[in-house]
């Protein structure tokens, strides 16, 4: 049977992957986006998982908010992603410190 | 062991694996897609903790859009990938550590617990059965009657979210042609054309 531990299990395995990502590709900004991407659906994972096995609507709805702002945060990644393309010719993180005002 | 712990089971590999070679992968496009098979296998095992909006909702604004812009992104800048994962392999024991160290943090909660006596009574919106209501019908009215402002915070979220993008991406370049709507709207026939006699043989 499967209870609440393996879906919170997973979406531990799942968060500690995105954390593994961000150190592992720590030039390539694309990869660190997505592993946040993975990080944010481990969240949501947890939340339906609590919201289904306790019987509460409200998780969803804040799976839909945390949706919501994980969008948003991935087109204004990338759009600051392509505009430091556009300026540097590079998209390695460790020249970002150059970004000044 | 019944379908229903199969399929968990099947979908649980498919979100760990395509998060592993999203990371760990040599190819960006190769990444975006493994994501997106991870995207797909978490919408499914969103329907099988009966949350079918939320799955929806995954693989429409995630699958669908999110991941293409993702996509989009990596196809269009023409950047050595090669070149940036040189040094990855200097980086495998420290993200290992973390990683662990945080695997362990996490399976700590994992113990022995239960939920809370008052917990069930501390629901703020009860599941209604199946029969009475499905799941979407149910977080549409929980979403338009109590978090309505909430809701309206997300779209002016996504609304900035957008303006931004737009801004930042849009840039004006100074030596392309570009219609003058205006101008051209103002344009006189009797000012832009002019009628000369030519004499023959003699020219203007």
């Amino acid at each position: 049977m499967i209870g609440l531990e393996h879906y919170l299990s997973l979406a531990a395995g799942l968060f500690v992957i995105g954390i593994f990502g961000i150190f592992l590709n720590r030039k390539n900004v694309i990869i660190i986006l997505m592993s946040i991407e993975l990080m944010l659906l481990a969240v949501n994972i947890n939340l339906v998982a609590f919201s289904y096995f306790l019987g509460d609507l409200v998780g969803q709805i804040f799976t839909l908010f945390v949706l919501t702002v994980a969008a948003a945060e991935a087109s204004i990644g990338l759009a600051i992603l392509v505009v430091f393309y556009r300026n540097r010719g590079s998209i390695e993180v460790e020249d970002v410190n150059v970004m000044k005002g | 062991m019944g379908v229903a712990d199969l399929v968990f089971y099947l979908f649980a590999i498919t979100t760990l694996a395509g998060g592993l070679m999203t990371v760990v992968s040599k190819n960006p496009v190769h990444s975006v897609l493994w994501l997106v098979s991870a995207f797909l296998s978490a919408a499914g095992l969103f329907i099988l903790l009966g949350a079918e909006f939320v799955a929806m909702l995954l693989v429409i604004v995630y699958v669908g859009a999110v991941m293409v812009l993702f996509l989009f992104v990596v196809m269009m800048l023409d950047v050595d990938y090669e070149e940036l994962r040189g040094q990855m392999a200097k980086y495998v024991p420290l993200a290992l550590l973390i990683g662990t160290i945080f695997l362990m943090d996490l399976g700590l909660a994992f113990g022995n617990w239960e939920f809370a006596e008052t917990a069930k009574a501390a629901r703020a919106a009860p599941a209604p059965d199946l029969g009475e209501l499905h799941n979407t019908a149910a977080l549409g009215r929980l979403i338009y009657d109590d978090y309505l402002y909430l809701f309206q915070a997300a779209g002016l979220i996504l609304l900035v979210a957008m303006v931004g993008a737009i801004v930042l991406s849009l840039r004006h370049r100074k030596d392309v042609k570009r219609q003058n709507v205006v101008e051209q709207m103002h344009r006189d026939p009797a000012k832009s054309m002019e009628l000369k006699d030519v004499k023959p043989g003699q020219g203007l």
